[in-house]
């Protein structure tokens, strides 16, 4: 088979896209790694805490310990990575266009383009959140983790999913008071094990509420919180005020789809993974065969499941473009899904799990 | 008082409306050991009681007492007769789920998993608190292991009076 000599543009050095390129570089095909960021890693530099998982999955190690060791495995195997660098536009044509340094724009022909954008925080609307010290979980996680600067002395974290209970310990452990973590939902959100740990360090968790307003004059001063009915609208009378000088929305995350959009993948709406997100086959291959969606771009789970389904999408596309033969690929693939079906079962996973299959059946459907 | 392990109130289950898992719950689950048991030896408590994908716990136990097994979303099942207590399994779990405790006379003694600075020393006397960090006695720090392989989780062992050993999880930031 002949081999494709155009490069394969990895957008976005997070764990999917440190892995795709990875095995990429490992069967001997060209790549490009591309982030917008000065440095890569994506989220995992924010980590700190031990992943869960089997030690396959690396589980136990901290997650900052796992993006330093794919950036090393990257730098070793000789990934020419492009950091600085934002993709602004490509086409079908996979032509990439890209600015380096808000300064110089170039385009680049690519033979597979492997998208690992991740997703985006959300937001919920409410009187004086544009007050300062209203903040993403997300935001608060880089200022404790990566810059060292604490956001404020006394926070008031909305949603309890895994994000909101993990922010919330590092915030303790950054030297934070939180005053309280608030979910509408009847239920808490995310893992037990997360939510006993914070609830021990005396920290209240209250299901069924909602914040209702921020007050204060230069920044937030204190937070009005109340409890809701069955259709999440708060209870007149049930009104709390929490002296607190951060709000911290942890209300889930959308998937980064732009790129995905511009290249002309189809997309499909599944709630449950965090809304409009590209089709892809069980080789993460969009509805554009020579465009793969990886990580939370592709639905919102974890960094185990991202970092499988670079490698996935990273071993395919190498197949793809001839660099290694259908024996190769199957067998180096198929460990890869074993480990990534074990990340989605249990309570938590199997949702996760039944959301893909329905993506995958979707895409047979459309473009078989 | 504690709900008898063989009737559960649903209204005792307190793990996804509280945060933590009431005594209750823990005690359906079968990871509470018994006052006699904790007389005997020191006895390890996994209170992970959710179906989440993880394993560390399984494969940290030299002895091959902890099984979680396929598919690693099975929970963490202890068998208390291989157990040496080597306290391996506490740093290992990225939950901080495991915790040992033990019964001597009137006094108990835990050891627990910490991730705050300042660290506690040999001597201190401390808060102890239960699963809702609610303080429920004083306790003495007997010692404070941090070796490299815990990978910055260190493990606590405090002394305090026995009769809150099934209440106390962990200690109050200082």
């Amino acid at each position: 088979m002949e081999r494709d000599t155009k490069p394969a543009v990895v957008v976005g050095a997070g764990p999917a896209g440190l892995c795709a390129a990875i095995e990429l570089k490992r069967a001997g095909a060209p790549v490009l790694l591309m982030d917008e960021n000065a440095k890569p890693g994506g989220q995992l530099f924010k980590q700190i805490h031990k992943f869960f998982g089997s030690q396959e999955h690396r589980a136990g190690v901290r997650g900052f310990e796992i993006g330093r060791d794919l950036l090393r495995e990257s730098l070793d195997l000789g990934i020419d990575v492009r950091l600085d660098t934002e993709v602004v536009g490509l086409g079908p044509d996979l032509k990439v266009w890209a600015v380096e340094a808000r300064q110089r724009s170039y385009t680049l022909e690519a033979s597979r383009i492997i998208l690992a954008t991740g997703a985006t925080e959300n937001a919920v609307p409410f009187p004086g959140w544009t007050l300062p010290g209203v903040m993403t979980a997300g935001c608060a996680q880089t200022m404790i983790n990566v810059h060292r600067v604490l956001p404020g002395k006394r926070v008031l974290m909305v949603g309890s999913g895994n994000v909101g209970v993990i922010v919330a310990y590092q915030l303790l452990q950054a030297g934070a008071e939180v005053a309280a973590v608030i979910e509408a939902a009847p239920a808490l959100g995310g893992y037990g094990v997360h939510t006993a740990k914070v609830r021990r360090a005396g920290v209240p968790m209250l299901v069924r509420t909602t914040i209702v307003r921020a007050e204060g004059t230069e920044g937030v001063e204190r937070a009005v919180i109340a409890e809701v009915d069955g259709k999440f609208q708060p209870q007149s009378g049930t009104e709390r005020t929490l002296e607190v000088d951060t709000i911290c929305l942890a209300v889930g995350l959308t998937p980064s789809i732009e790129l995905a959009s511009l290249a002309g993948c189809k997309t499909v709406y599944v709630p449950e993974l965090g809304g409009h997100m590209p089709l892809h086959d069980e080789f993460m291959r969009s509805s554009v065969p020579a465009v793969y969606v990886v990580g939370d771009i592709a639905g919102v789970e974890e960094a185990s499941t991202a970092m499988e389904e670079g490698r996935l999408a990273g071993i395919h596309a190498a197949y793809s473009m001839g660099y290694l033969d259908s024996g190769e690929m199957e067998k180096r693939t198929a460990d890869t899904r074993r480990r990534l079906r074990a990340l989605r079962q249990g309570v938590f996973g199997e949702k996760r799990f039944t959301a893909k299959e329905r993506v995958l059946a979707e895409k047979e459907k459309e473009c078989p | 008082m504690p709900m008898s392990p063989d009737a559960p109130d649903t209204s005792d289950r307190t793990l996804k409306t509280l945060g933590a898992p009431s005594l209750a719950e823990l005690r359906a689950a079968g990871v509470v050991p018994s006052r006699e048991e904790m007389a005997a030896k020191p006895c390890v408590c996994v209170e992970c009681i959710e179906e989440i994908p993880c394993n560390p716990c399984e494969t940290s136990c030299p002895q091959g007492a902890l099984t979680v097994g396929q598919p690693i979303t099975n929970l963490p099942v202890l068998d208390r007769e291989k157990c040496t207590a080597c306290g391996l399994c506490i740093p290992a779990c990225p939950g901080l789920a495991v915790v040992i405790k033990s019964l001597e006379g009137d006094r108990a003694k835990i050891r627990f998993p910490w991730e705050y600075l300042p660290y506690p020393a040999k001597g201190d006397e401390v808060e102890l608190v239960d699963r809702l960090g609610t303080p429920v006695c004083g306790g003495t720090v007997i010692s404070v292991l941090n070796p490299v392989r815990n990978n910055r989780t260190a493990v606590v062992t405090v002394e305090f009076p026995g009769e809150y050993v099934d209440d106390v999880i962990s200690m109050r930031r200082p």
